[in-house]
């Protein structure tokens, strides 16, 4: 403080009543703050017994949100210090979460890397034990690839159809109970899906484990996404198109399926790839109806299969250094595979916007 | 559920408006055309074929649901009628055994224990990654930020688990070790031993719905009109009073529901935590000591060596997590329609 305020109203040599502004931190503070916080914490780490990376970690995120909000209290006032200690709290929650995230993805890769070679892709597991090197993914990927494919051509026209309804037709009590049960089903954990196919298919009809019974619990974990994302698409869709469509004299239907559909297609393309994408990572489900093979079966309808996230989970679920390697780089193709259909969906919703 | 006045507007629907006198319908939604039921008159036949296909389709999915639940409740009370013990306060787990005892109790507390724990640390950072993201971020690194962050959440939860197993139980031992010393007073964090416990699941299970939670939530902020932002700046707001005067308020029915949501995704998650936890089964206050297990992740190790009735008692846990989710899935819709009703925002 300033002996200016102390020893009276001399306004003029006090800078700080000439200002519009209250006092400010430079620009460089919260970067000194957030350097300071690191050296003092590598320190503490370098020089106690402290052993947790983790807890280093956490200690220079609350050392930099402190330190910040008490100099800027006592620089800057309570509301500026609020709005501070807002702001670090934010881009230490961020950077925080970067951690562990790109951590996920850093030792997929790195440790999925090392196998990843031709014969990773062109062998299956038969005759091979989790001790042995060697082995590959080739019967998981068949199997990943069919069921998926099963799944959708299950799921998808079914899915349109209901959008269709309730977008469309829908109105009354049954499209609101019809849109609450896709809200159910979005909800409805994976691992309950398998469950019932186990219950229904499996066991009840006595089909036995195949390919196609893991098909059938993928798709009623994709419908409900389908349906939400079509019906999304199909409301973007402008009432002047179907106004046009009747004013021309076309049935409804033939205005929906010509006119609406191919108009929200873009969008409902986008919105099954992410569907597929996010089914081609369950486990769950899979486990409990396709039940797992090291051997390739290319027969969906007949056998157990495999596919790549439970061939992960087989493979993790064994201590031995080998299965473990398989699992990280099959881990590796999964996420690649997923991502790819990702980036696909989005470039093409990015290309083809209905607005 | 009374089907009566909605027969009747079914009914009517089916006639058409040729009927003039038609008992009245619920009004279409405001912006769907009217329209609609001058074309139907003329047009008879393939009309009313493709509206009751896709009207088919619509109670298909109700049909659906409906043998979801009949074929769970059917092999599970097979099972639950041979149980020698009380099935929601049992907390041993024998369906094989001669005679079978088992009960849910455990599976569901360990169940509940560790999604609310995974709650309490994803969704505050969550919403500060979003936040971030739309408020804080330059706009050339926020569109890319938000990309990645959607790629992340696709991520599949196999791979969450492998990654929980190998790489982060053994970097989670020291602050839990830390937790126990310091904080052993709470019982939460008492104990004797620490390991790969309910809290490194609880953990797992944060990192695996932090990018599912943070990419709605961000997509909820994204829709906050700038207008209200730009009024709170100009009236001299600073960046955090406006973030609480405009984007939270707005955005707080998105953010509940993309929560319930990742809490949905975090009970009903089997493969990360039938990975990473020792399956035991007992009630354990201790958070940090490595023992646990949850509905999801015992049905997953369990049904392999499971006999039939061991396979109904694993449905019948299913079916209380189906219960239990389905829960928290209407709790949510509550939440936001009545958030939706009293802030008049669209969210």
């Amino acid at each position: 403080m300033s002996t200016a305020t102390v020893s009276g109203p001399d306004i003029d040599s006090d800078p700080d009543h000439l200002r519009l502004r209250g006092r400010t931190l430079p620009r460089w503070a919260p970067l000194a703050g957030a350097a300071g916080a690191v050296v003092v914490s590598l320190l503490i780490y370098l020089l106690t017994p402290v052993d947790s990376e983790i807890q280093i970690v956490l200690m220079a995120a609350l050392g930099f949100v402190v330190a910040t909000t008490v100099v800027s209290t006592v620089v800057e006032g309570g509301r500026r210090a609020r709005d501070r200690f807002a702001t670090t709290l934010v881009y230490t929650a961020f950077l925080l979460a970067l951690i562990p995230l790109v951590a996920v993805l850093v030792s997929v890769i790195s440790k999925g890397a090392g196998r990843l070679d031709a014969g990773f892709f062109t062998h299956s597991m038969n005759g091979i034990g989790a001790r042995d090197v060697g082995g590959g993914i080739y019967h998981a990927i068949i199997g990943t690839v069919e069921q998926v494919l099963l799944a959708s051509v299950l799921a998808v026209p079914f899915g349109l159809l209901v959008a269709i309804y309730l977008v469309e037709y829908g109105r009354g009590r049954i499209s609101r109970v019809i849109s609450f049960f896709v809200d159910v089903l979005t909800g409805l954990p994976s691992i309950i899906a398998g469950l019932f196919v186990l219950a229904f298919w499996v066991l009840a009809l006595d089909q036995g484990f195949s390919g196609f019974a893991g098909a059938l619990a993928l798709a009623v974990l994709m419908i409900p996404t389908v349906v939400r994302s079509a019906e999304e698409m199909l409301k973007l869709v402008p009432n002047e198109l179907r106004e046009a469509g009747y004013a021309l004299g076309v049935p409804q239907w033939r205005t929906i399926l010509r006119v609406v559909v191919p108009t929200a297609l873009p969008g409902i393309v986008t919105g099954v790839m992410l569907a597929v994408a996010r089914v081609a990572g369950e486990t769950a489900p899979v486990l409990l109806t396709v039940f797992g093979t090291n051997l390739i079966n290319s027969n969906p309808f007949s056998g157990e299969q495999s596919s790549l996230p439970l061939y992960i989970y087989s493979q993790a679920g064994q201590p031995q250094k080998f299965a473990v390697d398989r699992a990280w780089a099959a881990a590796l193709v999964l996420i690649i595979i997923i991502m790819v259909l990702n980036l696909a969906a989005r470039l093409f919703a990015g290309r083809n916007r209905l607005k | 559920m009374t089907t009566e006045p909605d027969r009747s507007a079914d009914a009517a629907e089916q006639r058409g408006a040729a009927t003039a006198t038609a008992p009245p319908e619920d009004p279409p939604p405001a912006d769907r055309p009217a329209v609609a039921s001058a074309g139907r008159s003329r047009v008879g036949t393939a009309d009313l074929v493709f509206k009751n296909l896709t009207r088919t389709a619509g109670l298909g999915l109700l049909a659906l649901i409906a043998v979801i639940a009949i074929f769970l409740v059917l092999r599970a009370t097979h099972a639950l009628s041979a149980n020698t013990g009380d099935f929601l306060t049992t907390e041993e787990w024998f369906p094989n055994a001669t005679p079978p005892k088992f009960g849910v109790a455990a599976t569901l507390y360990g169940t509940v224990v560790s999604a609310a724990v995974a709650m309490v640390i994803a969704v505050p950072v969550a919403v500060g990654i979003a936040l971030f993201i739309t408020v804080y971020a330059p706009r050339q690194l926020s569109s890319v930020l938000g990309y990645i962050v959607d790629l992340l959440a696709a991520v599949p939860s196999v791979v969450y688990g492998l990654w929980g197993l190998i790489v982060l139980a053994p970097h989670m031992k020291g602050i839990q070790l830390w937790l126990n010393d310091y904080f052993g007073w709470i019982p939460l964090f008492s104990g004797d031993s620490v390991g790969r416990s309910l809290f490194v699941a609880s953990v797992v299970l944060a990192i695996m719905i932090l990018p599912i939670v943070a990419a709605l939530s961000r997509e909820v902020f994204l829709q906050v009109p700038i207008a209200h932002r730009e009024a709170a700046l100009a009236l001299g707001a600073t960046r955090w009073e406006m973030i609480r005067t405009a984007v939270l308020p707005y955005g707080k029915p998105g953010v509940i529901s993309a929560s319930m949501l990742g809490l949905g995704r975090a009970m009903g998650e089997t493969i990360a935590v039938a990975l990473v936890l020792p399956a035991s089964f007992n009630i354990s206050a201790h958070l940090l000591s490595p023992a646990g297990n949850t509905i999801a992740a015992n049905v997953a190790n369990g049904w392999g060596e499971a006999n039939d009735i061991g396979r109904g008692a694993l449905i019948a846990s299913g079916l209380v997590l189906f219960i239990v989710a389905m829960i928290v899935n209407i709790i949510a819709r509550a939440i936001v329609a009545r958030r939706r009703e009293f802030s008049g925002s669209s969210a």
